[in-house]
Order: structure tokens, then C-alpha cells, then sequence
């Protein structure tokens, strides 16, 4: 009797959704004529993501991906592209002058993250990793002792854009 | 500490299956739960519904729904058999995907919620080790539906009714997610089941199970409860649907069972936002005897969650509506900074280098002065409005009084 190939596991087939689901995510940004299908698709990409990060056992990650990028950036896009009420109904071109440009850059990071996977040694199947609750304490106390300096100019950062935001849009008298 | 998985899963791979199909067994286990748990929350909207309808039409001196079954608990069953034969009415030009995706995406984040809700101990959709991370990160795709729903019904009310919706989730999240920091960190922990543990409180070798965070940080439970009541869409936070007096905001163009979703998750929303303010505040499964009789444990959750969303509902039939700007008024310029304050003094009282009993003390009293200051804000914000519009009849607190109104000569 021939061997049969090893039926996927559960985990391999929760991956195939969720990769499937980002992908798809992401050819509808490229691809729609509709920009705010557009936005949609990168909402759903961005929540593929987070499920690919989970997948992986990086629970905080995955979670503050889809607390950021979902919650808050999705939403920003959304509320951007409706306030300009132009784009909002009607369709745009998927191409544009730049298309070439784009390319090269697009080809360029598929050879960096190619050559940074290969690059990192990876954990082998069944070797221990750290456990979640470590790695979050790990993470704040970085913050706090380590990365103190950047971590405090990049509040300042976004005080400042904060600032900068109100002022720019406040009503003039 | 066994949890109900790992026990199911035990279950079925003692009927005789060999040891490689165990990660089969756990998948099947969850999807047990999981799906125990989402039927179970649909059939707990319907009994939601007549709680509120019963709640809130006997403040408002009427019966209520008292037909259908005994004191009326069918009627929302015939209500539901009403919506499912209803025709499914789609506007021209509405954006079909969008339009179609927007109810199913309110639901989903408020059904996601009971994976780390605790009934019991061990009884949890899963320990996650950012449980309570999880909970802030799904509140923010509900924002995501009201969008999706007010930009694809192709009408402009629907557009502007989900902006203000935005504008109100957004606003609230901000002290909400804060006040759901105080309890993370007193037990140290964003673990739902270790929070609901680190509320024990021993008496020798006896857990009363009466250590509540409400009763050290009262100032943050009530920016929680208030805040929780702004991002339920809850009285006196209603001003988005105002189903009294106004048309019913983004989900204006939908109907039939689309429409009926929007509700569904409304309620639920409420329910489950009521069973977090239990989770992290008023102990979850602990209460006296919890420790020796296990039943007690999902008893006093569900007995405590049912006494919040009656709360949540007395307040839906006592207030009178907020306007919006006084709505986004309270939210930035009251309750972010309150709770700002709050979790700075908790964070300076916790590494002060006296006993903890003390540092409890400090926490309370911190906490106290919060709801007072927030008290006093009120107080005078409210004396003002009175002062700027004319009323009938003054009123003497929050609520106003009762009086008749004086005639004054024709």
C-alpha cells in the first residue's frame, strides 16, 4: 500500500484561513477601483495579520495590532478618504505614473524580509519558547530601563503632533 | 488548575482513540465550547430584551409586554419570527459587500468577548495571558461596523449618524481603557482568571471572596460604568439613536433580520460590558462559599452581571438624553483627565516604600476624591446650564424635583 501524505494539522489549516485571508485582503487594496473597498481591504489585512501573528504564539503582538492598526489606523483611513467626498463615490485608476517606481521598491523589500527570514535562526519545532506573561514584563521593563530615552522622544513626538494637529485645526478668529 | 478543555478533551480520548488524534480531541473540545457559548449568548439576547422591556416600562409606570407566555417572556421570540419574515429591503446603489458585511461585523467583536469571559474557575474560552488587552482591542472594531454601515447605505444621514458614533466610541474609549487599567494593576496581571483570583479575600483559611476592587477603587469603577454606558449606546448616552424621537441613525437603511443584528449587539454589548465591569471590579465567580461549593461560583457571575445590566437599564428609564456637545465635553475635558490623575496616583502610591494596608488606604482615599471632584464638576456645570435656559421648574438635584410647576398668572 503507498504511503498516503500526512493529513494537514488543525493549526496548518487555521494558517491556510488566515493567510488566505490576508492575501486576499491585500489584492483588494491593489486591486479595487473603489477606494474605500480599498480601505476595507487593508482593515482585513491588517486583522489576517494580527490572526498570523496568534498563530505563531505571539498573543500580545497579534492583540496590539489589531488594537492599533484595526482600531485606530483603519478608521483614520476610512474617515479620510469619506471626508473628501470626491473620492468617496465613483471610481480611480489602480495605475499611476509611478507604478514603476513602486515596483522596484515592492521588489526590493520582497528581497530584504526574504533575506532577513533566512537570516534569523528561527525556534525548531517542539523547542521551548518564552512564555507570554515573560516576554510582556521583559517588554515594560525595557521601556523603562533600556529604551528609556527613545521611548520618552517618542511621546514627545506625538504630544507634539498632537499639538499640532489641534492648532492647525482650530478655528481661526 | 484543570480547565473545562483539557477535562472534555480527557472525556474523548478516553473512549478508546489512540494518542496522535489528541490535537483533533482539543479542537473538537473548543469548538464545543465556542459554540455552546455564541448559542448561548443569542438565546440570553432574547431574554435581555424582555429585561429591559419589563425593567424599564415598570419605572415608567406601565406593565409591559405581558401576552405572549408567562409575563410576557415569548413576546421577543414572536418579535424575532416578526423579523426573520420580514422582507430584506436594500437601497439602490448601496454598496453591496459593505452594506451586507457591516451586521455580522457589529456582532462578531461582542460574541469574540466571551472567550475571556470567567463564569467559573476554570471555566474560561481560553487564559489568554493579555485577556483583558483582548477585551480593549475588540471594543475597536465595533467602530469599524458603524462605519461600514453608515457609508454603504448610500444615504447621508446614515453617513453623518456614523460619524457621530465614531466620534462618541472614540471618545469614551480613551477613559475607559484607562479605568480598566486600575484593576490590571492591582493584581498585576491582565489575565482575566487571575485578576478574578487576586479578588479573594482570606479570613484565615476561609475565602470570603469579598476582596472587590469596587470597594478600593470606586473613582475607577464609575468612570468605567459611566464610560461603559457611552460605548453600549446606553441612556443617557443614546443620543445617536434616540429611538423616541429621532430616526434610528446608521442602521436607518437597513431592515428585517440586517436590522434586527444591530440590536442584538446592542444588547449584548451592554450585557457583556456589564459582565467586564464584574470581572474586573466586583470580584467575577468570588463571593462567600465559592471556594467549597463550585456551582456557586457562575451563579453569583451571572447573579452580579444581571444586577449591573439592571443597573444599566434603571439609568436607561430615570435619565433625561445629553446633548453632543455636552456629551464630548464630559468625555475630554472631565473624565480623561479624572482618570489620568487616578492612574498616576495609584501608580506613585504603589511604589511608595510604606505597608500595603496603607497603600490601600491611599488608593481609596485617592479614589474618593475623584468621585468627589467629579461630583462637584457636575454640580456646577449643571448650575450653569440652569442659568442659561429656561426652564419650568428649578431644579434642586441632579435628577430634578418632582414638584408641579408653579402657574404664573395669564
Amino acid at each position: 500500500m503507498p504511503e498516503l501524505p500526512a493529513l494537514p494539522s488543525i493549526l496548518e489549516l487555521v494558517f491556510l484561513a488566515v493567510a488566505l485571508l490576508t492575501a486576499v485582503g491585500a489584492l483588494v487594496v491593489v486591486l479595487s477601483p473603489n477606494l474605500f473597498h480599498s480601505a476595507l481591504g487593508l482593515a482585513a489585512t491588517f486583522f489576517g495579520v494580527a490572526a498570523v501573528y496568534i498563530t505563531a504564539e505571539a498573543e500580545f503582538v497579534g492583540v496590539s495590532q489589531v488594537l492599533v492598526y484595526v482600531g485606530a489606523i483603519s478608521t483614520l483611513i476610512a474617515f479620510a478618504i469619506m471626508l473628501t467626498r470626491g473620492m468617496m463615490y465613483g471610481t480611480t485608476s489602480q495605475r499611476n505614473r509611478q507604478s514603476g517606481t513602486a515596483a522596484m521598491i515592492a521588489a526590493l523589500m520582497f528581497v530584504v524580509l526574504t533575506a532577513l527570514m533566512n537570516a534569523i535562526p528561527w525556534p525548531k519545532a517542539g523547542e521551548p519558547i518564552t512564555d507570554g506573561e515573560a516576554i510582556i514584563a521583559r517588554l515594560g521593563s525595557m521601556f523603562v530601563n533600556e529604551y528609556v530615552v527613545p521611548f520618552v522622544l517618542l511621546a514627545l513626538l506625538l504630544l507634539v503632533a498632537l499639538a499640532g494637529a489641534i492648532v492647525l485645526a482650530r478655528d481661526r478668529k | 488548575m484543570m480547565t473545562w478543555s483539557d477535562i472534555l478533551t480527557d472525556v474523548q480520548m478516553r473512549l478508546g482513540a489512540p494518542p496522535e488524534l489528541e490535537p483533533l480531541a482539543r479542537a473538537i473540545a473548543y469548538f464545543i465550547g465556542a459554540f455552546m457559548l455564541v448559542n448561548g449568548a443569542l438565546v440570553l439576547a432574547l431574554i435581555l430584551i424582555w429585561v429591559t422591556r419589563k425593567v424599564v416600562s415598570r419605572i415608567q409606570d406601565r406593565i409591559g409586554p405581558n401576552r405572549i407566555g408567562p409575563y410576557g417572556l415569548f413576546q421577543t421570540v414572536a418579535d424575532v419570527l416578526k423579523l426573520l419574515s420580514k422582507e430584506d429591503i436594500r437601497p439602490d446603489n448601496a454598496d453591496q459587500i459593505a452594506y451586507v458585511l457591516a451586521p455580522i461585523l457589529s456582532v462578531f467583536p461582542v460574541l469574540m468577548t466571551l472567550a475571556v469571559i470567567t463564569f467559573a474557575p476554570g471555566f474560561v474560552g481560553v487564559d489568554l495571558n493579555i485577556g483583558v488587552l483582548y477585551l480593549v482591542a475588540l471594543g475597536s472594531i465595533g467602530i469599524m461596523a458603524a462605519l461600514m454601515a453608515g457609508w454603504s447605505s448610500n444615504n447621508k444621514y446614515a453617513l453623518l449618524a456614523g460619524f457621530r458614533v465614531v466620534a462618541q466610541l472614540l471618545a469614551y474609549e480613551i477613559p475607559m481603557v484607562l479605568a480598566m487599567l486600575a484593576p490590571v494593576m492591582l493584581a498585576g496581571t491582565m489575565r482575566t482568571q487571575e485578576i478574578a483570583r487576586a479578588q479573594a479575600l482570606y479570613l484565615g483559611p476561609i475565602n470570603l471572596g469579598l476582596g472587590w476592587f469596587v470597594f478600593l477603587l470606586p473613582g475607577a469603577f464609575i468612570i468605567y460604568f459611566i464610560s461603559a454606558l457611552a460605548e453600549a449606546e446606553q441612556t443617557p448616552f443614546d443620543l445617536l439613536e434616540a429611538e423616541s424621537e429621532l430616526i434610528a441613525g446608521f442602521h436607518i437603511e437597513y431592515s428585517g433580520m440586517k436590522f434586527a443584528m444591530f440590536f442584538l449587539a446592542q444588547f449584548l454589548n451592554a450585557f457583556f460590558l456589564g459582565a467586564i465591569a464584574v470581572m474586573l471590579f466586583l470580584g467575577s465567580w468570588q463571593g462567600p462559599f465559592a471556594d467549597q461549593i463550585p456551582l456557586l461560583g457562575p451563579f453569583y457571575f451571572l447573579v452580579k452581571t444581571f444586577l449591573v445590566y439592571g443597573a444599566i437599564q434603571w439609568v436607561r428609564g430615570t435619565f433625561p438624553r445629553l446633548r453632543i456637545d455636552q456629551m464630548m465635553s464630559f468625555a475630554w475635558k472631565v473624565l480623561v483627565p479624572l482618570v489620568l490623575s487616578l492612574i498616576l496616583a495609584q501608580m506613585i502610591i504603589m511604589k511608595l516604600p510604606i505597608p500595603t494596608w496603607i497603600g490601600y488606604l491611599l488608593i481609596l482615599v485617592a479614589n474618593i476624591g475623584v468621585v468627589a471632584l467629579m461630583l462637584r464638576l457636575m454640580t456646577r456645570y449643571l448650575k450653569q446650564e440652569s442659568v442659561g435656559t429656561k426652564r419650568s421648574f428649578t431644579p434642586k438635584s441632579l435628577i430634578g424635583t418632582m414638584a408641579p410647576v408653579n402657574q404664573v398668572g395669564d
